[in-house]
């Protein structure tokens, strides 16, 4: 048996309020108002598709761990390199072993469910270990667009392999359409896009109902089976469409999440399916249709493995972790579609030196740092000789991994002076609880509400973007748990 | 076994110029103007001079590198010129390079200088640091209040002082601060300014607001140095001469940064540093036997923290000293009574210069409006970095006995 072995999903904290934006650009669009209702998943100004992959890949592999991962697929239209393989940095920020394939996919809103495609192949034709499959987008779209309220960002991961199969894979079947609704050229910043009459009546009412036909025929499996039908509708009500002329049951379509977060595009079949596995019972048929230039219809059917999971956040978790933004501005300034001023000191960008990057990407990118191996201290940055003052023990440590350590805010300050998108800088000594320290960038704060003893994740994110290099630098930083400190 | 440097250099002369924005002069300038003043004060020509030791930290504004604009500046005599840079102690640093080289005999007559150009940058506060090509990678964006800031959470955390109570203390610090300025004719910021206002200024990194800052500034400072002996050879009358007594640097090593022990309420490396200082200078009781300081208060906490570091205040207790006006012009140990960076100005790599300057002064009854009466010992305290990665340059100056 082959299949999706675990799930992980990450929908970023911040939550754009549509009312909000709509009401900013009602004078010039007032059908804006329409869509004013819910509200929509917004990156950080420090999170982009690449970052959000590795929090779905760390929720994935939540209990796991990263032993026997083989491979690493990458799905997205969003990918913040064009030519330099994103895949392959997902894998040095989750520490993977570098004796994996990897591949980025793109191109196309079934992204997603083609990387997922990919893992199932490489599991089918037998290649040892398992294939993390991440699929994740950071949507940008032109101020004052329908889209911007449409859109949303999201991730989500998959494990696929041979055992402890939490979904048996049933098979697939795809076709590949030029269907174009909305494009985005090579270089162009967003999505020219047609009305949705032409992409409900052409598509949804035509050849991609056509296509999940054949593919049940072909797998055998009868619609009415079905318990999940996972369809990531560009807009509300296609999926129903579908449904109904396939003779799927209305109760088996998937919530569409469009409410929540918006459409993740190549992310969001990848993030409904995560939301159903996590809702799922074993012994149901989920059936998952990836769509873009074609369609990708995949069938699964859960087994009793998925019970026996560890916790995760998956997208339930996910949404939890919410906080309110009705500031549209701040949405905008972080999407960059909207150039604030950035002040004298914004303008410092030093060249990034690649071969430092190389030589000490275990450090920088798996956050990973030394255990002495005379008095076991844990450190970083990783050092030639321990830290410790009473060991100074000179010789080869052990590599030590910080990323998923318990780890507290020891000193803090909030920085107006400093240049940050999202003002004042939080910086502080994060301590580690079983050893080691370093001045962190905090994230994901709340104004007010940082204190020393708090209890923080390390993530994945932005350091800082060089807009005159194209270079985008990553690092990780401390995001405030809830909780309080040890006053 | 080494027997320290007390008594084994007196200072010959010294300079200083105005602090402040000087839109009007470049570094070049401003070392001329304090090497002037420290040569008329030492009574000798330049040709007398034998190495200099320049100090400026800012590569990015300023001087740029290499020891060559003071050589060329003050048109110095194919000396030996070396620039020394160790961030804010920077000053110390070119301090002890020619205190060093005369006490080693290789010189008779040394100089250092310092001079920082800030002003050159369209912006308030230091310029953008250079750190090479790691720390761009995995640091923050660090600022000088906002890293500061730091020790004041620390520092409430473990005293359990309330931030309202602990902004007071800092805010007459700031007071304290800006009445000894405004004594000093050559001080940047000369207005006295109330509790209040500085409690009220805009939020700069929590808990530091703009007055708990020091003054951004450009400025030079310079000191001439030889033995004893050849400073009575010169005419100097031993009662007249002030000696350094004890001249101390201690560096951090990483742990502060990278081992679970300091809890970031203090600064280790001036403990270190201190105790050193009092070892070599044979001072047992500083809080009696030293009449003066002048600490790197590149902002209030520093301050706080730096009158415990240096076993003034007992720990956690320098808030109460300071609201009792301890450390004031009127107090038991007057501190920066020359307005400290805080209003004297910060031109970085002269500040550890000028400490040393306002000692002198006060120890030669030289002080004006400021002056103390009959200080005995003067201390200088000089940090440079970050509270968790650092250099910490004390020196400790006194008459010549």
């Amino acid at each position: 048996m082959i299949g999706i072995t675990c799930y992980g999903a990450y929908v970023p904290r911040l939550r754009l309020s549509r009312a909000a934006a709509a009401q900013a650009n009602a004078w010039a669009n007032p059908a804006l108002l329409a869509q004013a209702r819910g509200e929509r998943s917004m990156a950080n100004w420090d999170e982009d598709s690449l970052t959000m992959a590795v929090e779905a890949a760390r929720d994935a592999l939540a209990g796991r761990g990263t032993d026997g991962i083989g491979a690493l697929y990458f799905g997205s239209t969003t990918h913040p390199f064009a030519d330099r393989q994103n895949a392959g940095l997902v894998a040095a920020a989750l520490d993977l072993s570098e004796s994996i394939s990897s591949a980025d996919l793109g191109g196309a809103q079934k992204a997603g469910t083609a990387a997922l495609i990919a893992a199932l192949d490489r599991a089918a034709a037998g290649r040892p270990g398992e294939a993390l499959v991440v699929a994740a987008e950071h949507r940008r779209a032109r101020p004052g667009s329908a889209q911007e309220l449409q859109y949303g960002d999201a991730a989500a991961a998959f494990t696929v392999g041979g055992s402890e199969v939490i979904a048996e894979f049933l098979g697939s079947h795809s076709v590949s359409v030029d269907f174009v609704d909305h494009y985005r050229a090579t270089g162009q910043e967003f999505d020219y896009i047609w009305e949705e009459r032409w992409l409900r009546d052409e598509a949804f009412q035509k050849w991609v109902p056509a296509a999940v036909k054949a593919g049940l025929e072909k797998m055998a499996i009868a619609p009415g089976s079905i318990d999940h039908f996972v369809l990531a509708e560009p807009v509300a009500k296609l999926a129903a469409l579908v449904a109904k002329r396939c003779g799927i049951t209305d109760t088996a379509i998937a919530d569409s999440l469009l409410g929540v977060v918006g459409h993740a595009g190549s992310a969001h079949a990848p993030l409904m399916l995560a939301a159903v596995l996590q809702k799922a019972q074993p012994g149901q048929t989920i059936v998952v249709v990836g769509f873009g230039q074609g369609c990708d219809v995949l069938a699964f059917r859960t087994t009793a493995a998925l019970g026996e999971l560890p916790a995760r956040n998956g997208v339930a978790g996910s949404l939890k972790r919410r906080k309110e933004e009705k500031n549209y501005p701040k949405f905008l300034s972080f999407n960059e579609t909207l150039a604030l001023e950035k002040g004298l000191r914004g303008e410092a960008n030093p060249q990034t030196a690649l071969s430092a990057m190389y030589r000490n990407r275990r450090m920088l990118s798996g956050l990973v740092g030394g255990s002495c191996t005379k008095c076991g201290t844990a450190q970083f940055p990783p050092a030639d000789i321990c830290v410790n003052p009473s060991c100074h023990h000179q010789g080869p440590m052990q590599p030590y991994r910080f990323a998923d350590e318990a780890a507290r805010i020891k000193t803090w300050s909030a920085d107006w002076l400093t240049y940050t998108p999202d003002p004042p800088a939080h910086y502080g000594m994060v301590e580690f609880e079983r050893g080691g320290r370093f001045v962190a960038d905090i994230t994901d704060w709340d104004l007010g509400k940082v204190e020393v003893g708090q209890p923080v994740r390390m993530v994945f994110r932005v350091r800082g973007r060089d807009a005159q290099r194209g270079m985008v630098r990553y690092f990780w930083k401390a995001a405030p748990l809830a909780g309080t400190g040890e006053h | 076994m080494s027997s320290g440097i007390r008594d084994k250099v007196a200072i010959l002369g010294m300079g200083c110029s105005r602090f402040g924005e000087r839109w009007d002069m470049g570094a070049e300038e401003l070392m001329v103007e304090s090497f002037t003043e420290a040569l008329t004060d030492a009574g000798i020509g330049r040709e007398q001079i034998q190495a200099a030791w320049l100090g400026s930290c800012m590569d990015e504004v300023n001087i740029g590198k290499s020891a060559l604009p003071a050589s060329m500046a003050l048109r110095l005599n194919n000396i030996p010129v070396t620039r020394v840079e160790n961030y804010c102690a920077t000053g110390t640093e070119a301090f002890r390079g020619a205190v060093y080289a005369v006490a080693s005999g290789a010189c008779d007559i040394a100089l250092a200088i310092g001079v920082e150009k800030l002003k050159d940058t369209g912006y308030g506060g230091l310029p953008g640091l250079d750190v090479g090509s790691m720390p761009p990678l995995w640091w923050p964006n660090l600022s000088a209040p906002g890293v500061f800031a730091q020790v004041a959470s620390a520092y409430m955390n473990r005293y359990k002082v309330p931030r309202d109570v602990l902004k007071r203390a800092l805010a007459e610090i700031s007071a304290k601060s800006h009445a000894n300025g405004a004594k000093n004719p050559k001080a940047h910021l000369r207005n006295p300014v109330s509790c209040d206002t500085i409690m009220a200024s805009p939020m700069i990194a929590e808990p530091l607001g703009l007055f708990d800052c020091c003054g951004v500034s450009d400025g030079s400072a310079a000191a001439i140095v030889t033995t004893p002996e050849i400073a009575k050879s010169l005419g100097k009358h031993p009662d007249q001469m002030v000696t350094v007594k004890a001249l101390q640097l201690a560096l951090s090593n990483g742990s502060e940064g990278g081992y679970n022990d300091w809890d970031g309420s203090y600064i280790h490396t001036t403990r270190v540093a201190a105790q050193r200082a009092y070892a070599e200078a044979g001072i047992k009781k500083p809080r009696d036997e030293v009449s003066m300081f002048e600490v790197h208060d590149c902002f209030s906490i520093t301050e706080l923290v730096t009158m415990e570091d240096l076993g003034l205040s007992e720990d956690g207790g320098a808030v109460k000293d300071v609201m009792d006006g301890f450390y004031n012009a009127d107090g038991k140990i007057p501190c920066q009574i020359d307005g400290g960076l805080k209003c004297f100005g910060h031109p970085i790599g002269a500040s550890g210069i000028r400490m040393v300057y306002e000692m002198y002064l006060q120890l030669l009854g030289r002080a004006g409006d400021r002056q103390l009466k009959d200080p005995r010992y003067g201390l200088t305290h000089n940090l440079g970095g970050f509270p968790h990665q650092n250099v910490v340059g004390i020196s400790i100056v006194g008459r010549y006995q």
